[in-house]
């Protein structure tokens, strides 16, 4: 027994089995009434609550020993949360793992949809922080379960209102709340506007998992999804008005990078690996400059 | 028949419930598809399908009904050991297996509260066989139709009037396995 290494005395995929249980009945749950936020008896994980651990205990309850495991943090493949999480799970289930979104299976995602468009037999999992869309205009949970049963949203619609008659515009960006199958109001996760689009009519599945919140909720494949809006102030997607300026890509949703203290900034695809994909195939921003001979 | 019992369960139960559960996760998410898996063996009248949605669903904390046929020495012994389940009457129950006469009524079934729809019974119905051909589904999960050979029609459409509540079924035959989630609209013929 003392040549076990440390992760051998896990589980597949970390969670024991009666927990997988739990969670794959909530899912199943979840998927039955799209977008009704199904409890569920959240664990402990070896990571922080804000970290993603709804979205990690989704995952372990979906992840078979076949499957290619991209995890993403605001598009990027490469930042500390999502290469955390993915070594979590090279560890805990020996899954392979990818940055690229066309080659994986499961897909973890905090607070982004990749660019690259999903296909049949992926599934995505979001991280959510809140997922309850009426909270900060009710703090009671039962109040809130309420509204859903009534079908009560009139207080988010006075909330947009509000948006319109002191900005002019709706100005919510981000966790931009959506109406599933004409029923449920949901909160997308605070993915910005631009993404809520790519929820409506997906061919993969989207599964959502609140941590701390313990709530599960899903989106099946080509599920109705509508962001709420009003007739003469139409939901509208936004984005910085540039191209990338590394790969010079018009249709994606850009972060802004300050360069210097003069002012100096510039814009890049959230998406990493959209953007290294159309670099690789040749396409070029304006402040693209490939890496010198020999640079480290 | 004791020995009978402790036979039949998954020999390696993360991976293969795993497999199993994702296969059970994409036919519920896609209503009216077929998919096969494997793993369990149980004691018959039990299908290997239904066999493996119960290791993979339930446990000691779901309430299970068994009906009709299913509801014989040799299941009870096999979900008492593999499982643990707690046996339920048929209003009670999480989680309900047997042929569809012998869910009758289903009406019977939980269907949800208002404010908890998902505290509602699945209903993991036995067939003969599973075709693509039948009355016509759509809802979320279906992108133009499907079709399923439905045992009947009326008690699912009167299932979907009750949406978001109502109950939620699997249909198993052999190692095949199909899921109809409440959300789904079936064409009435």
């Amino acid at each position: 027994m003392s040549d076990l290494s440390p992760q051998d005395a896990y589980n597949f995929a970390y969670l024991d089995e009666q927990t997988k249980r739990m969670i794959r009945r909530a899912i199943l749950k979840g998927i039955a009434v799209p977008g009704c936020q199904v409890p569920f008896a959240s664990r402990e994980m070896p990571m922080p609550y804000g970290w993603g651990t709804g979205g990690v205990q989704v995952t372990a309850a979906c992840l078979v020993p076949e499957d290619r495991l991209k995890v993403i943090d605001q598009g990027a493949d490469d930042t500390t949360n999502a290469v955390s999480i993915r070594r979590f799970f090279q560890r805990t289930a020996g899954v392979a793992t990818t940055g690229a979104t066309g080659e994986a299976t499961v897909i973890q995602t905090r607070h982004r949809i990749p660019e690259t468009p999903l296909t049949e037999g992926q599934i995505l999992v979001f991280q959510v922080p809140i997922p309850e869309p009426l909270r900060f205009l009710e703090p009671r949970e039962t109040e809130t379960r309420k509204m859903h049963e009534l079908e009560e949203y009139g207080l988010m619609h006075v909330k947009l209102y509000e948006d319109v008659a002191r900005h002019g515009q709706i100005a919510t960006a981000y966790a931009y709340p959506v109406k599933v199958e004409g029923r449920y109001v949901m909160d997308p996760s605070p993915i910005p506007k631009f993404d809520n689009p790519k929820l409506s009519g997906s061919p993969a599945i989207q599964l959502f998992g609140a941590g701390r919140e313990q709530r599960i909720y899903a989106l099946p494949p080509w599920t109705g999804v509508v962001s709420l809006d009003f007739d003469d102030h139409p939901f509208e997607t936004s984005k910085a008005p540039h191209d990338c300026d590394l790969c010079g890509a018009k249709d994606s949703y850009l972060d802004e990078v300050i360069t210097d203290d003069q002012g100096g900034r510039m814009f890049v695809c959230s998406d990493t690996d959209y953007c290294a994909g159309r670099r690789a195939r040749g396409m070029k921003g304006r402040l693209w400059a490939p890496e010198p001979e020999g640079a480290a | 028949m004791i020995a009978d019992a402790l036979e039949g369960g998954f020999a390696e139960a993360p991976v293969q419930s795993a497999r199993a559960f994702r296969e059970i996760l994409e036919a519920m998410a896609r209503p009216g598809t077929i998919r096969r898996v494997q793993g369990a063996t149980p004691p018959a009248p039990l299908s290997i399908a239904a066999g493996v949605a119960l290791l993979v669903l339930t446990d000691p904390t779901t309430r299970l009904h068994l009906a009709g046929e299913a509801d014989c020495p040799a299941v009870r012994d096999w979900v008492a050991f593999h499982i643990g389940a707690p046996l339920a009457k048929a209003e009670d129950a999480d989680f309900a297996v047997g042929p569809w006469e012998a869910l009758q009524p289903v009406s019977r079934f939980r269907i949800g509260q208002p404010d908890y729809p998902d505290r509602s019974a699945t209903l993991i119905v036995e067939c003969d066989r599973l075709v693509n051909h039948g009355p016509a589904l759509t809802g979320p999960g279906i992108g133009a139709a499907t079709w399923l050979n439905l045992p009947e029609t009326a008690a699912f459409r009167a299932n979907r009037a009750l949406f978001p509540l109502g109950f939620d079924t699997l249909f198993t035959a052999g190692d095949r396995i199909a899921g109809l989630p409440r959300s789904t609209r079936v064409e009435a013929i």
